[in-house]
């Protein structure tokens, strides 16, 4: 049994489903023009995730194992469409903004393959949490990827936050004007999710060099 | 002997993912209802809302989409397909017409703008509604980027010339965007023609009342 601890850092970095398993990656892409679209569609994946988790992990008894992929199509998919339907009634500009790729959440692999590892074998309770944390490190990494892109690409952050919270229509923080284009067109997505591997990477290196200088230490 | 066993799975399969399907569908279903009405407000108020920039202020009696008047292809318009005019009244005057045209050739493909026309045949306001232009670039004739499209309000045929509706470039009075020429030409050339078919087919725009009303709901 994992603890909650764990579980968060398996989510947010050890398994990141965008950084570490490279899953989702299309609407991972294809958002993160702006923070708050990054915001919107990370939550709107976590959601679903969590909703998706539960309702395999509640049938994961009567799911045989030659039906259960059909099985998870259903769910995932009915979840998605009524995620999509209230942010088309509650969050109008956000389901604007997001367009198609709200229904897309759908090919999020990221979805099935939790559904698949962890909620066909586990209790509700832990595939909520699982859906919890992976959804996080997911939606984090969206925010991360978007503020990045944002603000190198339009010299602002936190531009039209109005979608998801309301209120008057802003252009956020900008810093300074004009931007690198290329960071808000696609190859600036892959450029940036590359940095961003690529800094983990880097991270975990350090972190392991310490921890090995530190064995031999007292070895 | 494997048949025989598994012919029951099978149906137990079957049944199993019958019974799925049909508590999906009715969360899906239930979830529709609940957000159905409410989506339609949305769409209707942001029609209104998307409406409004264009209408400089301008009163009028009851709703946009209720005058809404569908020219259909050919016509003189920019772009390929049907036009739709939300025609604006005032106790039953007509005070201005705003039509969504999309401009063919935009650097990225088509644009499509929501040209306000005054009955006097002044431009109330012009506003980029789609376009796949360059961010950076050609974006800025969004008016969330820059407010290079506010320049059009208040011009009409008159204010310029016919002969100078075009950017400076070309020699005529508009300012084109730096680095970007291809897009505000575009522009300029859709608001042109939408000017010059308003100046011809006025009275008819705003004369085609009932009968065009009366399409329209057939059509839904």
């Amino acid at each position: 049994m994992t603890t909650i601890s764990d579980s968060l850092r398996s989510g947010l970095w050890t398994d990141n489903p965008g950084l570490v398993q490279l899953l989702g990656l299309c609407p991972l892409l294809a958002v993160t023009g702006t923070f708050v679209n990054g915001l919107g569609l990370g939550l709107a994946t976590l959601l679903v995730l969590v909703l998706s988790n539960a309702l395999v992990s509640a049938t994961r008894h009567f799911i045989r194992p030659e039906i259960r992929i059909p099985m998870y199509v259903l769910i995932i998919s009915s979840m998605v469409t009524c995620i999509q339907l209230i942010v088309l009634a509650w969050f109008p500009a956000l389901g604007r903004s997001l367009g198609i790729f709200i229904a897309l959440i759908v090919t999020n692999c990221a979805i099935v393959a939790r559904a698949e590892i962890f909620a066909s074998r586990n209790s509700i309770l832990a595939s909520v949490r699982d859906g919890l944390t992976m959804g996080a490190g997911f939606a984090l990494l969206l925010c991360a990827l978007g503020a990045f892109r944002e603000l190198i690409g339009h010299g602002s952050i936190l531009a039209h936050l109005d979608m998801l919270f309301g209120g008057e229509p802003s252009r956020g923080l900008a810093l300074f004007d004009g931007g690198f284009l290329l960071a808000i067109l696609p190859p600036g997505a892959f450029i940036s999710l590359a940095l961003f591997i690529a800094g983990k990477n880097e991270l975990d290196r350090r972190r392991q060099q310490k921890n090995s200088q530190l064995q031999r230490r007292s070895g | 002997m494997s048949n025989e066993k598994s012919s029951p799975q099978i149906w137990s399969s079957a049944v199993i993912l019958a019974v799925l399907a049909a508590i999906c569908t009715a969360l899906v279903a239930i979830t529709y209802r609940t957000a159905a009405p409410r989506i339609a407000a949305n769409e209707q108020a942001y029609l209104e809302q998307s409406l409004a920039p264009v209408l400089a202020g301008l009163s009028y009696d009851g709703k946009l989409s209720e005058s809404t008047l569908i020219i259909p292809a050919p016509h003189d318009l920019p772009g390929d397909a049907a036009v739709t005019v939300y025609r604006v009244f005032a106790d039953a005057q007509p005070v201005a017409a705003l039509f969504v045209v999309s401009a063919r050739d935009g650097f990225t493909g088509p644009i499509k703008l929501l040209v306000g026309v005054a009955a006097s045949g002044a431009l109330t306001g012009v506003r980029v509604l789609e376009h796949k232009e360059t961010p950076g670039l050609g974006d800025l004739i969004d008016s969330s980027r820059s407010d290079w499209i506010l320049q059009f309000s208040g011009r009409s045929l008159g204010s310029p010339e016919v002969s100078r509706w075009a950017i400076r470039r070309d020699g005529g009075d508009f300012d084109q965007l730096t680095g970007a020429s291809i897009t505000p030409r575009a522009v300029v050339k859709a608001i042109k023609e939408t000017l010059l078919y308003f100046e011809t087919h006025r009275d008819e725009v705003f004369a085609r009342n009932t009968a065009t009303a009366d399409a329209g709901a057939e059509q839904e």
